[in-house]
């Protein structure tokens, strides 16, 4: 029984079965799971142990506000190569792309519009220094 | 597709098409779960903001009263077991059980590290008074009473943070468990790939928490 609307040719119906076989067989890989290579397993995690090792060591240097904006910088590519890539992102559907993108704009939105209220309530506000 | 029914996987249920579909569904619904979890996490980290832009002199000197070396020693821990996550999701699919076995039982090693070096932390701020509360005492600080919104917000973050791996560790020991009784195979390790995911979520809050929380002026005397 075909769904409605869907009429596949020979062809997909023969690789449809195996397809189906193979998976049985244990032969067929998911091709939605992306195998990634080890090496760039590796690669990313010596990208993040040198990137710890340079976000603590910068951190003892006076670079004024911009130690702050150096950190934040330093855990966002952090971030950027564990999602890319040990979470797949990288080799996933533009719906899970779609997603993932819409859960930071929201963050975005929660951390600059609360951002723009307390920056604008008139000088005192913040205590500086 | 009777003919196909017949051959079908026995994990694949009856509502997807093919197991492709199947896991794409599993990985998508895991992934809008950390969206919500980034902004559960997101509002402690707006508090924090406001706080600390209110606050900097009383947030450095609180930040320094933590311990660098024991911090960056967890991130590494932290930044290790995702790689052995990664490897296991690898083994699981290349099918290889003995070595899932090994990356499985490496990640639940390094995840209990981490909490262990946790605890020794909670244990000094306990013992010198640096816990939020009628005990509180910070001597020599300028600003002891906002050093006291630092400490209560690292608590709050540091300790949400560690209950997501307590929940992730037991995760990986079911996996653990599933993985030794032969569950996992080439076509099928949705369990594997999507509790991966939730790993590398709780490993990416603690790469923010690091430097926000211990790395604040390391270079200037506070006091």
């Amino acid at each position: 029984m075909e769904p409605r609307g869907f009429s596949p040719g020979d062809d997909t119906k023969a690789a449809m079965t195996d397809h189906a076989a193979a998976a049985v067989n244990g032969e067929y890989m998911q091709e939605a799971s992306h195998l990634v290579p080890i090496r760039v397993y590796l690669t990313i995690f010596s990208l993040l142990m040198v990137l710890t090792a340079v976000t603590v060591g910068v951190s003892f240097l006076d670079l004024g506000p911009l130690n702050t904006v150096v950190a934040i910088v330093i855990a966002v590519t952090k971030m950027m190569l564990v999602v890319l890539y040990f979470m797949h992102v990288r080799y996933s559907s533009r719906l899970t792309w779609a997603v993932v993108a819409g859960g930071f704009f929201w963050l975005a939105l929660l951390l600059f519009m609360t951002l723009g209220d307390y920056l604008t309530r008139g000088p005192g506000w913040l205590r500086y220094g | 597709m009777s003919g196909a029914h017949a051959t079908q996987h026995p994990r694949l249920q009856h509502h997807f098409d093919n197991l492709d579909q199947q896991f794409e569904a599993s990985a998508l619904g895991m992934w809008l779960f950390l969206v919500t979890e980034i902004l559960f996490f997101g509002g402690l980290f707006t508090a924090y903001m406001i706080y600390r832009l209110a606050y900097p002199q009383a947030f450095a000197e609180a930040s320094h009263e933590l311990d660098v070396v024991l911090g960056g020693v967890n991130t590494a821990v932290l930044i290790s077991s995702s790689l052995t996550m990664a490897m296991a999701v690898w083994a699981a699919q290349m099918g290889k059980r003995s070595s899932q076995l090994l990356f499985l039982g490496l990640t639940i090693l390094l995840g209990l590290a981490f909490l262990g070096v946790k605890a020794v932390e909670y244990a000094a701020k306990f013992e010198h008074h640096l816990v939020p509360g009628p005990d509180f005492r910070f001597e020599g600080a300028r600003d002891p009473v906002h050093a006291q919104l630092f400490f209560s917000l690292y608590f709050v973050m540091t300790g949400l943070h560690a209950l997501h791996m307590v929940i992730g560790i037991g995760l990986m020991a079911v996996l653990f468990v599933m993985a030794a009784r032969g569950r996992f195979t080439k076509a099928y390790h949705t369990p594997v790939e999507v509790s991966g995911l939730y790993w590398h979520f709780v490993d990416i809050v603690w790469i923010f928490l690091f430097p926000l929380l211990y790395l604040i002026d390391r270079h200037g005397p506070v006091h």
